[in-house]
This record gives structure tokens, C-alpha cells and sequence, in this order.
């Protein structure tokens, strides 16, 4: 970790987006108390989580990459066993419901697929009721519906004003729920802001709109810009005094994947270039 | 849709009114899970109970008539019986849990560390109270062996065998680097500690280095103690002894069971090691 600055507000739902090995699952627990940081500031609900106190232990919930959970257990065992460590626990079958594990509640988790066991970790994390989420990864290894479920379930915990403080590699994931993302890579924060607002406006004039159609010979021809009015005006004026079409004609706005991608590749061509150590600041939720 | 019921009458699937949770109602939570997880997993069940049981039943019924060697071979096999319960369960239980993930999990909520532990010994303890009382339940009933002569000696030995066990296996489970390892630790420890304990108590010509060797390890001074408290003995050293007679081999235990709380508390890990 070089050096991230980040504060979440209350009621959002934060995405930390970065390729493997960026530094992401450290920032994550570092925040909810696994790490202990080697320097900067931390502020977590307004307490310091490296103080473990059961206090914000009650008011956070967390979704572990690698959390496992007895195998002889059922979920509905598991979680009215969790909700008793809170003081105002949710509802264990609400529960099971928003994680669509009432079919299987009472199946030993070792019968669960992998799928209904990642249910099961965001069950476990919910039934405190927290004020404050972290998920990391979500839904890696998740199929396309399961992923869609649990976003669906992220959105809804977010209507309930919870904080989420989200890590994904999956970009869609992150333009699909973050309010605002900060791109890592190399434990440094590469760009922070609203998914849209990255796009629109790339930090460093990265990414551009990108014009796509078939010239004459068939030959498919793609063309950015960043002022793509003035471009498709120039092509569709020269096509239509030629008397030609222009086939399959497209124009793509960059999306959080281009963004993306152009900054962590220049992020590995300057990497050996000022490696910012010192001052790191994390900030989580503040009051 | 079946109910299982398992929550009590407070249990968090009805309404909570900000319900403080005592670490000792905490205790009793974690102890109950334990208890119900223990006993849905049957080879753990047998490897507690079965084992010492054949054990008995073998070596028993290979020395019937035999009283003198009855006698010897009960507090044996109890003794053997407090090591399994605690020392070898808590080593494979806490290292499949680390490595599993469920520690990691379990420490990212709030329940208290000590009510987790709390219920994690009181399981343990559980378990070597039920082998004791089937051990002493099997003498009398198929070998003739009368009840203990001691049970407050019998009591003190098992508490502080149980302590000194426990923490020692909690400690040895930071030496083991991963699950599928696991056996081969705690068997390359447990085996030649229950051999050379047998051996020693049971041989009066055992060699002297051997003998300094097993006295120092707390396996046979607790064989010891059990013994002076369960059955009466004929020889000098060992007659009928209580408590008073059995303070050093006492002494012997509370050290390891010190230093196996030291090890214990400080070096655990809650997570597997990243490699």
C-alpha cells in the first residue's frame, strides 16, 4: 500500500475497483479490523477499527473473500446463531428471504452450492442489521442470474440507507452499483468519482468516444475522438456527397472499462516513477 | 417446511428490544453450537468416545481375571481419554476452522473472544466429563473395579488434565501449517507421549532416562493421579493415594498447562497463513 485517501459518505455505496494484487482486500481489512495499517489514519463510523471494539463490531458487517462456515451447520441455524452476537438483529426468515436461501435453510452447508454458500456469507453479514457493509468480491464465481440477484440485494440496501463499501474486478459490477468507484492499482488510488462522471470526463483525457462503421471495401474502421458531433459530421457529410453508406455505424461512449484500462496501463508505464510513500489516509463513513 | 427448533424462547427470531448480550449468554450460545455441531459429525464422535472404549474393551477383555492389571489398565485409558477429548480435538477442530475460514469470520463479528473460547473449552470438558463417567461406568460394570476412592482428587486431576490438555493443543495448533497435515502432527505427538506414559506407569523396570522422560511429560503423573483416585493400589508408591500424596505429579501438569496457556493466547491466528 503507497497511499490511499478515501472517504465514504453514509448512504452510499463505494466501489473499489482494481485488478488483482491492487490493494484492495488490504484497504478492506484494514478497515474492518483483520489488518492492522502500518501508518495514516483510519476512521471507521467514527471509531479507529484497528481498537476492535465489540461497539463497531455491532454496527458493521462484513463479507470475507475467504470466509467459510462450519459444514455441519444449516443457514437457518447459522444465522439465528450470528443474530444473537446483536443487539437489534434483523428477522432470521426476512433474512433468508432477501438472500433467497429459504429453500435450502435447512440443508447442512456442506450440501450448499458454492453459490448458496456466497448467499449465505451475505446473509451472515446482513442479520446484525449494520449500518456499514463490506463486501469483498461479492459475487466472484457467481453465474449471470446470481450476480443479478445479488446486486439486486446490494440496491436494496441501499434504499434501507446502508453504507456499502464495495471491492469487485468486475467493471459492469461496479458501474452497475457504485455511487462513486476509486480505481486502484499498486496500492495507489489511480481516480476516484461517480462511474458516469469518470466516463464523461476521463481523468487525463483518457478514453474517447469511439466512431465504428464499414468503409466500401467492407473493412471495418474505428475512429475516437473526443468531440465525436464534429467528427460523425465530417463522416456522414463526406459519405453522403460520395453517395455511400456508411454500414454498421456506431458510436460508443467510453465506458468505465476503457477508463479503466487506459489508466492501469499508464499506471504500469509509470510505475517505477515516484513511489508516493508516507501520508495514507482511509476514511470509512464518517459521522 | 420443517421447523427445527433451535433457538430458545428468546432466540433472535423474535422481536428485539435492544437485548444486551452477556458474554456469559454468549458462552452458553457458542457452548450449545458446539455441542450440536459435535455431535453431527460422526467420525469426531467416535474418535472421542469409540476409541478408548475399544480400547478398554480389547485390552480388558485380554487381561479378564487379572484384577491387579484391571486396575492398572483403567486410569490408562482415562487418562488417555483426557488427552484425546482435549488435546487432539481442539488441535484438529482449531485448524479446521483457521484454515476453513470460520475463525477469520467469527472474529469479524461481536462475539466476545472469550465467550467463543468459553464455549469452545466448556465443549471439550463435556466431552472428557462423558468419557470419564463411561470409563468409571465400564469398570465397575464389566471389570470389576469399585467406584473411585477420591472424587475430589478425581476431580481436581481431571479439571487441571483438561486445562493442561486443551491449552496445549490450542498452542500445538499454530505448529500445524494446514488441515491435511493435521494427523500426522497430532499423532506424531499423542502416540509416543501415550506409549511411553503406558509403559512407564505400567513397568516397574523401565529404564531410568525413560522414566525421567515420562515423569517430565504430563501425561503420566495425570495417569498417576487418576489412578491414586480411582482404584486402590497395592504397591507402596502408589497406595491408595488422594490428592496429597500426587502433589508433584500435580505440579507437573499445572507447569505444562502453563505453559501450553502461554503459547496458546499469544501466538494464535486467527486466519490461515498467505501462501
Amino acid at each position: 500500500m503507497r497511499g490511499i485517501d478515501i472517504t465514504v459518505e453514509r448512504g452510499e455505496v463505494f466501489g473499489l475497483l482494481g485488478p488483482n494484487g491492487a490493494g484492495k482486500t488490504t484497504t478492506v481489512e484494514i478497515l474492518d479490523g483483520y489488518r492492522t495499517r502500518t501508518g495514516g489514519e483510519v476512521s471507521v463510523l467514527g471509531e479507529d477499527p484497528a481498537e476492535r471494539s465489540l461497539a463497531l463490531r455491532r454496527r458493521i458487517g462484513i463479507v470475507l473473500q475467504s470466509g467459510g462456515i462450519y459444514s455441519h451447520i444449516t443457514p437457518r441455524e447459522a444465522l439465528r446463531h450470528w443474530a444473537s452476537f446483536y443487539p437489534h438483529p434483523r428477522d432470521v426468515e426476512e433474512v433468508l428471504d432477501l438472500a433467497g436461501l429459504q429453500e435450502k435453510a435447512d440443508e447442512r452447508s456442506r450440501r450448499l452450492s458454492g453459490g448458496q454458500l456466497r448467499r449465505l456469507d451475505f446473509a451472515l453479514a446482513l442479520v446484525g442489521d449494520p449500518e456499514l457493509i463490506f463486501l469483498d468480491e461479492p459475487t466472484t464465481g457467481f453465474d449471470p442470474e446470481a450476480r443479478r440477484a445479488a446486486w439486486a440485494t446490494v440496491r436494496s440496501l441501499r434504499a434501507l440507507g446502508k453504507t456499502i463499501l464495495l471491492t469487485t474486478h468486475y467493471l459492469e459490477e461496479a458501474q452497475a452499483l457504485a455511487d462513486r468507484v476509486a480505481i486502484v492499482k499498486d496500492g495507489r488510488v489511480l481516480a476516484i468519482g461517480p462511474p458516469r462522471e469518470l466516463m464523461a470526463h476521463p481523468p487525463g483525457g483518457a478514453a474517447h468516444y469511439r466512431i465504428a462503421y464499414r468503409d466500401g471495401d467492407g473493412e471495418l474502421i474505428e475512429r475516437e475522438t473526443d468531440d465525436p458531433t464534429t467528427l460523425l459530421h465530417e463522416l456522414t457529410a463526406e459519405a453522403l456527397a460520395g453517395g455511400r453508406r456508411l454500414e454498421e455505424l456506431s458510436v460508443g461512449r467510453p465506458t468505465l472499462e476503457d477508463v479503466y484500462l487506459e489508466l492501469t496501463a499508464d499506471a504500469d508505464a509509470d510505475a517505477p516513477a515516484a513511489p508516493r510513500e508516507g501520508e495514507s489516509r482511509r476514511e470509512a463513513s464518517r459521522a | 417446511m420443517p421447523e427445527t427448533s433451535i433457538g430458545t424462547v428468546e432466540g433472535p427470531g423474535l422481536p428485539a428490544f435492544g437485548r444486551l448480550r452477556h458474554p456469559l449468554a454468549l458462552t452458553w450460545r457458542q457452548y450449545r453450537l458446539e455441542r450440536r455441531m459435535f455431535w453431527r459429525n460422526p467420525s469426531a464422535a467416535f474418535f472421542n468416545f469409540a476409541l478408548p472404549l475399544l480400547f478398554l474393551a480389547g485390552a480388558g477383555a485380554a487381561l479378564s481375571g487379572n484384577q491387579h492389571q484391571l486396575d492398572r489398565l483403567v486410569p490408562m485409558i482415562a487418562g488417555m481419554s483426557v488427552m484425546s477429548t482435549t488435546f487432539t480435538a481442539l488441535a484438529y477442530n482449531i485448524v479446521f476452522l483457521r484454515e476453513r475460514g470460520v475463525l477469520k469470520r467469527i472474529r469479524g463479528t461481536p462475539l466476545p473472544t472469550i465467550s467463543y473460547f468459553g464455549g469452545v473449552a466448556a465443549n471439550a470438558v463435556t466431552n472428557t466429563v462423558l468419557q470419564i463417567a463411561i470409563i468409571v461406568l465400564a469398570g465397575r460394570a464389566f471389570f470389576g473395579i469399585g467406584w473411585p476412592l477420591h472424587w475430589g482428587a478425581l476431580v481436581v486431576f481431571v479439571v487441571v488434565g483438561v486445562v493442561c490438555f486443551a491449552a496445549l493443543g490450542v498452542a500445538f495448533a499454530h505448529a500445524i501449517p494446514n488441515f491435511e497435515s493435521t494427523a500426522a502432527y497430532v499423532n506424531a505427538v499423542f502416540l509416543p507421549v501415550v506409549a511411553i506414559s503406558f509403559y512407564v506407569f505400567d513397568s516397574s523396570s523401565a529404564p531410568g532416562f525413560v522414566r525421567t522422560i515420562a515423569e517430565a511429560l504430563p501425561l503420566k503423573p495425570l495417569i498417576d493421579g487418576l489412578s491414586g483416585a480411582m482404584v486402590a493400589l497395592p504397591s507402596a508408591a502408589q497406595a491408595g493415594a488422594g490428592l496429597g500424596s500426587h502433589l508433584d505429579a500435580l505440579a507437573v501438569i499445572a507447569l505444562w498447562g502453563a505453559f501450553g496457556l502461554y503459547f496458546a493466547v499469544r501466538g494464535f491466528s486467527w486466519e490461515a497463513s498467505r501462501t
